[in-house]
């Protein structure tokens, strides 16, 4: 059998030891009228019939080919090093650093994270990760909760829906409120008394690819007595002011964007990062530098007094494992390319993303917004997001995530661009958006 | 920058030297950005990220590995952690997933929802459960879900404002606790008795018209299966309140006993665990849930479905607690899991349960042969409880045995056993690991008498000694602190 | 162990003053700084707030553990020990002075006589150990 050493002789061997006849009679105290049930699985395939039956599903998935997919994720530039260091097989293979000493690696590198996180985004002390970036906002609206003990958030329209979906799950749970402001051109106008909320939360690029004027939220929020959450994709910092640098409290989102894989959506993980005072509110595991018994610098689980296995029911949040691999990821990426490439590949999106928005305009398809945007923005459509998003994917495009009918903007899909896109996969988008009638339909509306 | 203390391995910051770098994107005409984007959204300095060659790069992480204990290259009986060997074939087949877009047509995701689509149905038919959500990131976070369910099915029932409680034994993992707590309930703990079950005197006594759940780990978490868990599952379906099953445990008894059977009515697996998705150093897990039809209805969305003579996503459950995180779930660590099921099948599943068993028994005799105590003198299940003699500190063994580069069982859980050792060999080691591992042990203890003191330095030869917690803990060190912020 | 004649004990091990000009004295006990370790972070109340006895007040925490202080009495948050924030250990050098933690203005001073007097907290510090 895969996996398991014992031969019929280390079997015996072992029972003999324990002083038991057969491996069953280990199983006495389960019920026996419940005992090994007849439970239909697909038959065992060995190595070579299990890749080619794996092959042959994800054949059945169309990859490849022009992307500017977006709506939370995005295909970027990822080093060929950046895998292969990361996903060492000690990285992979090692547990939760519970053992310092035979953990520095781990451990080393998540407070190497935590540093170039802060850095990042301008604030003082990052966490190691956590799932992923909707229930990084989550969870920060908790700490909002706990440290301003008020019991409703205010938040905006441009933060992604299912981020704002999670939030009302995990809020509801607590009687928290949840105050929605709606978006006026497509950004987050100053919200109206936002006395009594714990936080503001405000996504920078915002869902709809605009910019928002996140400081202008930062002093509405204080003024209030509240703290400003800002959702930000993290690879946009290489170019974009911090979340520090504008008052923001604290900074989440998704580390997607900064070296992993799409992968259908996870794993990516979610990143939490706050300002000193808020330290003892931060949720999830933290690595402290110290020293050991001989001075040498050495690095350790710390404030651990705050999370579950120790508090239980009193703990900040239930959260235990974060997401330390997808990190790592993000870690040796950010190593890889430095400052200069990050920017690069920043400035590169915010390049390609408005000469694709140029190409549109130029042959008659219009913009649903006139904010200015980052990498991303959204595009009027003659039909409805999910048709157009079909129409191109027939066409060998994937593209035009669908914009929900909330932001009140008719048909509508949000197109991204990085710095992988080329000219050519742009004609490829524009020929595809024509034949469907896409632009076409665009120049009669406006002819 | 600072250079690094003698004897200190270097900071990735240290060996950063302004102007390197190790890759390069594809490059693009600069453009003017201040105009794009207006000059006050820009940051004004760049963030000081480490910038280094490729090859120091590799230097860096590929050292920074070797200072790192792993299954694959140590013994690593982690109680209640299940660390299993992780085969390769799952990474290779991981990727094969890796490029997919959360928002590509679903028409072009037919393969991978297809995966996705048979996991939910095998996970379902191994747990006994009606349906199962894939979502869950972690096994705390599949508790999460499947507690807020249950309060969303007594609130549809109307019973929301009289049930408040959540009864857990006294030795359950923090995790239950702490998400009671965040789903709004408080906590009742029940002692457990002295073959190490949950006392069901104590039990009938907690429960009541206010309880809405009640948490079990099945083994429990002194590795001891609850045999009169039956009669536990009709007190509390009397009562009216929910069975939530913690699958940390399900090693023990994958294939042979299923939580739906026992009379649970959600089970969250970790696969991370028993379906051997690597633990990647604290992460990413995955904490699928599953549940008994009366609770389909509040699974959270989106569900992987057939639609359409395919597969598809939908968002079509009126009372569903809601979205648990963004996307689907951790897909990676799913392809993993449904290629281990499809690799053992029933038969296979049932032989690693049985061996993770037979592998504890053995080390536990081994131990005790070995001069270490047992407070639970039974048959355990997939692992069990140890203490050191008297006047030896846990995590003095913990620390010598690392001297001998095997990792040490998980050490001071669970909390109702004074300098509780957990351990949980697995399946996948052969009896002689074990047998290195038991003798190990007995010269940990034999030096201990023989040198008093000697424990209390060791390690001696890991590449760190035994650290200032206190340090770290009282002036926390969260960041590299550059030299223009030293002192 | 240390157990001090002229203060009180609750079972949880935290120790309390005779009312001075109505004010009350909490801290925790020699036994219960030992049983803790090294004290590395504390989470003081909001002076003015209002407690009932057994109300959990402060915590104490160490690298591996977090305690709940209970107030012993009755009272209001006079004042807490601020030094504390930025040297815990104070609670470990000296338990029942530098490392006291918090004082109570008592409405009830007949509360006080709830709490173990010394020679029981003994027994009680020895049945736990």
């Amino acid at each position: 059998m895969p996996y398991l050493p014992h031969s019929p002789d280390d079997v015996r061997r072992a029972l003999e030891t324990i002083g038991v006849d057969s491996i069953d009679a280990l199983f006495d105290e389960l019920p026996a009228s419940l005992r090994n049930p007849d439970i239909e699985l697909p038959p065992a395939m060995d190595e070579t019939a299990l890749m080619a039956h794996l092959r042959a599903l994800a054949a059945s998935d169309v990859t490849g080919g022009p992307t500017f997919l977006g709506g939370g994720m995005r295909r970027h530039f990822i080093p060929a090093v950046t895998p292969h260091l990361a996903l060492q097989s000690e990285f992979v293979t090692a547990y939760t650093p519970y053992q310092p000493e035979v953990a520095q690696g781990v451990l080393q590198a998540t407070f190497e994270f935590q540093t170039m996180m802060a850095e990042l985004t301008g604030l003082d002390v990052a966490n190691a990760s956590m799932y992923d970036g909707a229930t990084a906002v989550a969870e920060a609206a908790l700490l909002a909760v706990r440290h301003t003990r008020r019991d409703a958030v205010l938040v905006s329209r441009g933060v992604h829906p299912e981020t704002r979906a999670v939030l009302a799950t995990y809020l509801r749970a607590q009687g928290i409120a949840i105050q929605t402001v709606d978006l006026q051109d497509g950004r987050t106008p100053v919200p109206a008394g936002p006395d009594g909320a714990a936080c503001v939360i405000a996504q920078q690029p915002n869902h709809l690819g605009s910019l928002e004027d996140m400081a202008t939220l930062g002093e509405a929020a204080h003024e209030g007595g509240g703290l400003l959450v800002a959702v930000v994709d993290p690879l946009s910092l290489a170019v974009l002011k911090p979340p520090g640098a504008y008052g923001a409290d604290v900074a989440v989102g998704d580390g997607q964007t900064l070296g992993n894989p799409t992968f259908f959506g996870g794993p990516s993980f979610g990143f939490m990062v706050v300002r000193q005072e808020l330290l003892r509110q931060l949720p999830g595991r933290l690595v402290g530098q110290t020293a050991d018994v001989e001075g040498r610098r050495a690095y350790v689980l710390t404030l651990q007094a705050r999370e579950q296995h120790i508090r239980r029911g009193k703990a900040k949040s239930n959260i235990c494992s974060n997401h330390q691999l997808t990190a790592l990821m993000a870690t040796v990426n950010m190593a890889a390319l430095g400052p200069q490439g990050l920017r690069e590949m920043a400035a590169g999106s915010v390049r390609q993303a408005h000469r694709l928005a140029d190409r549109l305009r130029a042959e008659g398809a219009r913009l649903a917004l006139d904010a200015p945007f980052f990498n991303e923005f959204t595009l009027s459509t003659r039909q409805p997001g999910s048709v157009v998003r079909s129409a191109l994917a027939a066409r060998g495009v994937h593209a035009g995530v669908p914009v929900g009918s909330e932001y009140g903007l008719g048909h509508a899909v949000l197109l991204a661009a990085t710095e992988l896109v080329t000219e050519r996969d742009m004609d490829a988008l524009l020929g595809a958006l024509r034949a469907g009638g896409e632009l076409e339909a665009a120049e009669v509306r406006h002819g | 920058m600072a250079e690094p203390r003698r004897g200190s391995f270097p900071s990735i910051y240290e060996r950063s030297r302004p102007g390197r770098r190790a890759a390069r994107p594809p490059r693009h005409d600069e453009p003017d950005l201040a105009a794009l984007l207006g000059e006050d959204q820009l940051r004004d300095d760049a963030p000081r990220l480490p910038e280094v060659s490729e090859l120091d790069l590799v230097r860096h992480f590929t050292q920074l590995a070797h200072r790192q204990f792993s299954i694959d290259g140590n013994v690593y009986p982690l109680g209640s952690c299940t660390m299993k060997y992780n085969p390769k074939v799952h990474e290779d087949a991981a990727r094969l997933f890796q490029d997919l877009h959360p928002y590509q047509a679903p028409e072009t995701a037919q393969g991978t929802l297809q995966l996705l689509f048979e996991l939910q149905r095998d996970l379902g038919a191994l747990t006994g459960m009606d349906a199962v959500s894939l979502q869950p990131a972690a096994g705390a976070h599949g508790e999460l879900t499947g507690i807020l369910m249950i309060r969303a099915y007594h609130e549809a029932r109307g019973e929301g404002e009289q049930r408040k409680v959540v009864i857990v034994p006294d030795g359950a993992h923090g995790t239950n606790p702490a998400t009671a707590s965040m789903a709004g309930y408080s906590v009742v703990e029940v002692e457990s008795d002295a073959r190490g079950e949950v006392d069901l005197e104590a039990f009938r006594r907690a429960l009541g018209p206010e309880v809405a759940a009640v948490m079990l780990t099945n083994p429990n978490t002194v590795g001891v299966f609850e045999s009169r868990i039956l009669e536990i599952a009709g007190l509390a379906h009397e009562a009216g309140a929910q069975l939530y099953y913690d699958g940390a445990n399900l090693n023990a008894i994958v294939g042979r006993v299923r939580p739906g059977d026992m009379g649970f009515d959600v089970v969250h697996l970790n696969l991370h665990k028993t379906f051997t998705t690597p633990h990647g150093g604290g992460g990413p897990g995955t904490g699928p849930i599953g549940v008994k039809a009366h609770l389909a209805d509040f699974l959270p969305v989106p569900l992987v479905v057939r639609q359409d003579g395919g597969y598809g996503l939908s968002e079509d459950l009126p009372h569903s607690i809601g979205r648990m995180r963004s996307f689907y779930g951790n897909v990676g660590n799913l392809v993993r899991a449904y290629a281990y099921i499809r690799t053992l099948g029933l038969e296979g599943l049932r032989r690693v349960s049985g061996h993770a068993v037979l592998n504890a028994n053995y080390l536990r005799v081994k131990m005790q042969r070995a001069g270490f105590r047992i407070p639970y003198q039974r048959l355990n299940m997939h692992e069990f409880v140890a203490q050191p003699p008297e006047g030896v500190h846990t995590l003095d063994v913990a620390k010598a045995l690392l001297d001998y580069g095997m990792h040490p069982m998980t050490v001071y859980f669970p909390l109702t056993v004074k300098e509780a050792m957990m351990v949980e060999p697995t399946e996948t080691e052969s009896l002689e690991t074990l047998d290195a591992y038991a003798e190990a042990l007995g010269e940990v203890l034999e030096r201990a008498a023989a040198e008093p003191g000697f424990l209390a330095g060791a390690p001696y030869d890991t590449p760190v000694r035994r650290l200032d917690e206190v340090r770290a803990a009282r002036q926390p060190v969260l960041r590299f602190p550059f030299a223009d912020e030293a002192g | 162990m240390d157990i001090r004649d002229n203060l009180r004990y609750a079972t949880s091990h935290e120790w309390a003053t005779e009312p001075d000009g109505g004010l009350v004295t909490v801290g925790i006990s020699d036994y219960a700084q030992d049983q803790l370790g090294d004290v590395v972070y504390v989470e003081l109340p909001e002076p003015g707030r209002k407690v009932a006895a057994g109300d959990a007040v402060a915590v104490v925490e160490s690298v591996k553990t977090a305690s709940d202080i209970y107030a012993p009495v009755s009272g209001t948050v006079e004042a807490v020990n601020e030094a504390l924030v930025d040297t815990p250990e104070k609670i470990n050098e000296s338990p029942y002075g530098d490392g006291w933690l918090f004082r109570l203005r008592v409405e009830d001073a007949s509360e006080l006589r709830t709490l173990l007097d010394p020679d029981a907290y003994r027994r009680a510090a020895a049945e736990e150990d």
